[in-house]
């Protein structure tokens, strides 16, 4: 029939038009790259069982890790509060509570090994630069290191929630939460931003962000984004794969790879949907009641004017 | 016969449409409705252990100001029965919690410690320190706002059976 | 003055009072349409139910939209993504329409070039047309920079500074147009203005233009063929309703229409509810940002074509280039040269130059997208170059065209 004939003429130059302007458009412009599933394939594998009360031993003695990381499900209280840190080591080293079931344990044993290695940030230290990472490296407690190192982790994760109990928020938090803001849930580099009845305490704190921010600037060149429409502005593949490496998509930045394992970083870009498209379920549910009531008004459409046109031919 | 089948198609397919105009005025009475945060902003929680005695404090409550007045022994020997219904009781203490607009015109009235009194400085209303008028021109005491006592805390807003019995004996509008 | 009587009915007394019998008549029952038709004459009733869309979603953005640039962004992705009851519906529905709007307006034109419906008594109804599509690419673009993201920004940017007029370097213009040095308050607050009330008054005025220019040499058929309107209307009147050859506005065309409406509704609310992406740039939802241009910047998908001749060449060539593709469309009428108003495929050469334009317009418009690298570069250079030759062959292969 003619009219088909005109209607597939239409929707193939349609469709043209759209591979050419999407799908075509954006693998000129945007490199795609391929998820890793976060294997960090280029760490070595752990080859020792790790000893939980042993690595508490380490984390709290020789491994120092306490002097700058506060432990708060082990009653370890951080030394300095959060601006201060910040100014002085560049960023709020992470409370170590959760990190154990958050980040990948091979990345943890290299992390505590050779930090700007493992967060592949070493273009920032070069020896020329004549500056080190902030987080000292370990190197070992006189025995064997890679058995020490196993042990601190075993305890980490002995320490840290199940990963049924890691919530989408704890997850942001420990993962991105002292860099990133995330305006539309409420959140601060320095945390939660509380309900403030005086103006003077609200100001308080906002200057407290901005102190933070100030030292975080210095340390990374800018200041990190503010993550609140993430998911709508990069989309899921891309904060996965940028994640797991952040100098795949981006060479030279100054963003680490953070290092979390896959059901974490899942649980990070649950966290980022639910700030930046909290209306995905309801849009789902209402488009398809309108796409079944749409289709019966077309119905009805054509029955109509089948029923009109059939005393016009 | 025709002609009945024809309008019969034609009605049929009105009212499919009519259904979806009902329908997407649903989401436009919905769009309409005040937001979330305004709704949630519409409950404020006091704390009634922070104040002190005979000072007035005004708190906010859906953008209107409230007055908070902690008694004293002797303003609570004062009061007669009328008063005492008006108190509210939070942790054996009495308070006045009353919206802090004249009920003549809207005014903000001025409280004075030493006079245990309020005074309204566009027509020269007075009311007493537990709200009720003591000159005219107001027509009735400073109207109460709904609340909860919840211990120690005391939530505007939200009504609390304290509250629902002013409002049933007439102690507030 | 009239004589009024009492009215025995509600109908009546209305009757007597507007004459709605009249009115129905005149533009309903007995206004005139061919019957040789297809379903891409009912692209404007899919074009005025668009637009009635984008009317009712942009209201209700509009009641919490805030035009400032420090709230702006968050009014839109804050307050009513989040907050809004079914904000996020309306923002859809409003960001899709928009795009989807100018899908059908390509569709209505290419019908009209095709079936040679600007010709013989049709002239102002094509130029009503092409001021519509202008009118609605300002509106597009003004609306463009409401939500103040970076695409909004860069686009504001680079499309204003076009009115420095390259060599002229009118950069007193771009400042008038902005109200500032670069684009901020008074300028979002201006666009603001022309995106709710200038424009879209404008839009319907000529729309009214529009429809009434179609009035006397009525709506075009499938074949050009010309109809006497009179005679035939009487046959339909007379109940011959088969061999007419016309059919009446409601409710035989409309019923077609509303059919085509059904369809074009359910591919448009799959695109609203499941494949928004390609009409809500995601790059848009980063906040606009004067110190950091976007990796790529590039117009919405519908001014691609445009720009893309604008963009091959030097400034002051593209300017031209770019001037020329903006108003040529409007002579179309008066560079066709051929007497034939009938459909391409009878008109021999037309018939290439029609599918040539259309190719050659895709082409643009993916090439304006893609950065100017090779071998993209070179094809947008040759595409450009086959539009401005395509129109200047127009009044040539039309005059030799022989009288159908």
């Amino acid at each position: 029939m003619k009219e088909l004939f005109i209607l597939a003429v239409v929707t193939v130059f349609t469709l043209v038009t759209y591979y050419l302007v999407e799908p075509f458009a954006h693998s000129v412009m945007h490199k795609h790259v391929e998820s890793e599933h976060f294997a960090y394939a280029d760490l070595p594998a752990l080859t020792k069982t790790g000893d939980a009360a042993r690595g508490k031993d380490l984390v709290m003695g020789a491994g120092a890790c306490s002097d700058c990381h506060s432990i708060s499900v082990a009653g370890m209280p951080a030394r300095m509060d959060a601006v201060t840190s910040a100014q002085s080591y560049g960023v709020n080293p992470p409370d170590l509570s959760n990190v154990g079931v958050v980040y990948d344990a091979k990345f943890l044993a290299a992390l505590i090994k050779n930090p700007a290695h493992a967060l592949k940030v070493e273009h920032k230290y070069t020896p020329e630069s004549g500056k080190e990472h902030p987080m000292a490296f370990f190197a070992g407690a006189g025995g064997d290191i890679d058995q020490e190192i196993a042990d601190m982790v075993a305890y980490l994760q002995s320490i840290a929630v199940k990963q049924d109990k890691l919530t989408p928020k704890m997850a942001f938090e420990t993962a991105c939460g002292r860099c990133h803001a995330m305006k539309y849930e409420n959140w601060t580099q320095i945390g939660e931003k509380p309900a403030f009845k005086m103006k003077k305490d609200e100001l308080a704190f906002d200057i407290q962000v901005i102190d933070y921010q100030d030292a975080l600037t210095k340390y990374m060149g800018k200041l990190p984004p503010d993550l609140s429409m993430y998911i709508r502005s990069r989309g899921e593949h891309y904060i996965s794969t940028f994640v797991e490496n952040p100098q795949h998509l981006l060479e030279g930045t100054a963003m680490p790879r953070v290092g979390v394992t896959a059901a974490s970083a899942d649980k990070v870009i649950e966290h980022l949907a639910d700030a930046g498209d909290t209306k995905r379920f309801e849009r789902e549910e209402v488009g398809k009641k309108v796409m079944i009531f749409i289709v019966i008004f077309a119905l009805f459409s054509y029955l109509w004017k089948r029923s009109i046109w059939k005393d016009l031919h | 016969m025709k002609n009945g089948r024809r309008g019969f198609m034609g009605k049929a397919f009105g009212a499919v449409a009519g259904v979806g105009a009902v329908a997407s005025l649903y989401a436009m009475k919905k769009s309409w409705d005040p937001l979330p945060s305004v709704r949630s902003a519409g409950f404020t929680t006091l704390d009634m252990s922070a104040y002190k005695e005979n000072e007035l404090v005004v708190e906010k409550w859906r953008g209107k100001p409230i007055f908070v007045l902690k008694k004293t022994a002797e303003m609570i020997a004062k009061q007669n029965e009328a008063d005492k219904a008006r108190d509210v009781l939070v942790n054996g203490e009495h308070y006045m919690v009353c919206i802090g607009l004249c009920t003549h015109l809207g005014c903000i009235p001025g409280y004075d410690p030493k006079g245990e009194s309020f005074l309204c400085a566009c027509h020269g209303g007075m009311y007493d320190f537990t709200g009720m008028v003591t000159k005219a021109p107001p027509p009735r005491g400073l109207d109460i706002p709904p609340f909860k006592i919840d211990g120690n805390k005391l939530v505007l807003g939200e009504e609390g059976p304290e509250y629902k019995k002013m409002k049933e004996t007439g102690i507030t509008l | 003055m009239a004589h009024f009587t009492k009215a025995t009915s509600v109908h009546d007394w209305l009757n007597q009072r507007l004459g709605i019998d009249t009115v129905r008549r005149v533009m309903a029952t007995e206004y005139w349409i061919p019957k040789n038709i297809n379903f891409l004459w009912a692209m404007g009733m899919v074009l005025a139910i668009t637009f009635a869309l984008l009317l009712v979603s942009g209201i209700f953005l509009l009641m919490y939209y805030q035009p400032n640039v420090n709230t702006a962004f968050d009014s839109v992705n804050y307050t009513i993504m989040r907050e809004v009851d079914f904000g996020w519906l309306w923002r859809h529905v409003h960001g899709v329409a928009a795009s989807v709007v100018f899908l059908v307006i390509y569709i209505h034109m290419f019908t009209g070039i095709y079936y040679g419906s600007y010709k013989k008594g049709r002239e102002l109804i094509w130029i009503s047309g092409m001021l519509l599509f202008v009118t609605f690419s300002a509106e597009a673009f003004s609306g463009y920079m409401l939500p103040w993201g970076q695409m909004s920004y860069w686009a504001g940017m680079v499309i204003t500074n076009l009115f420095s007029l390259g060599g002229l370097h009118a950069d007193g213009l771009v400042e008038w147009i902005r109200g500032d040095y670069v684009p901020a308050q008074a300028f979002l607050n201006r666009f603001f203005m022309l995106h709710v009330l200038l424009l879209p008054l404008a839009i319907m005025g000529v729309i009214g233009l529009h429809f009434g220019a179609l009035r006397i040499p009525h709506v075009n058929n499938q074949d050009g063929e010309e109809l006497d309107f009179e005679a035939e209307a009487a046959k339909y009147k007379a109940g011959d309703k088969k061999h007419s050859k016309v059919i009446a506005f409601a409710n035989d065309f409309m019923s077609k229409d509303m059919f085509v409406v059904g369809i074009f509704l359910i591919f448009f609310f799959y695109l609203v509810f499941f494949h928004y992406d390609f009409a809500m740039d995601p790059v848009n939802f980063d906040p606009a940002d004067g110190l950091k241009t976007p990796e790529h910047i590039y117009p919405e998908w519908y001014f691609l074509w445009s720009y893309e001749i604008l963009r091959p060449f030097s400034t002051n060539v593209g300017l031209m280039a770019f001037g020329f593709a903006q108003v040529i469309f409007f002579l179309l009428p008066f560079l066709d040269r051929s007497p034939n108003a009938v459909p391409a495929s009878r008109r021999g050469l037309f018939f290439i130059w029609f599918w040539a334009m259309l190719i050659d317009m895709i082409v643009l418009t993916s090439m304006g997208k893609v950065p100017p690298i090779e071998p993209y570069g070179s094809i947008g250079f040759y595409a450009a170059l086959t539009f401005i030759g395509l129109w200047i062959a127009l009044p040539i292969i039309t005059m030799l065209e022989k009288k159908a």
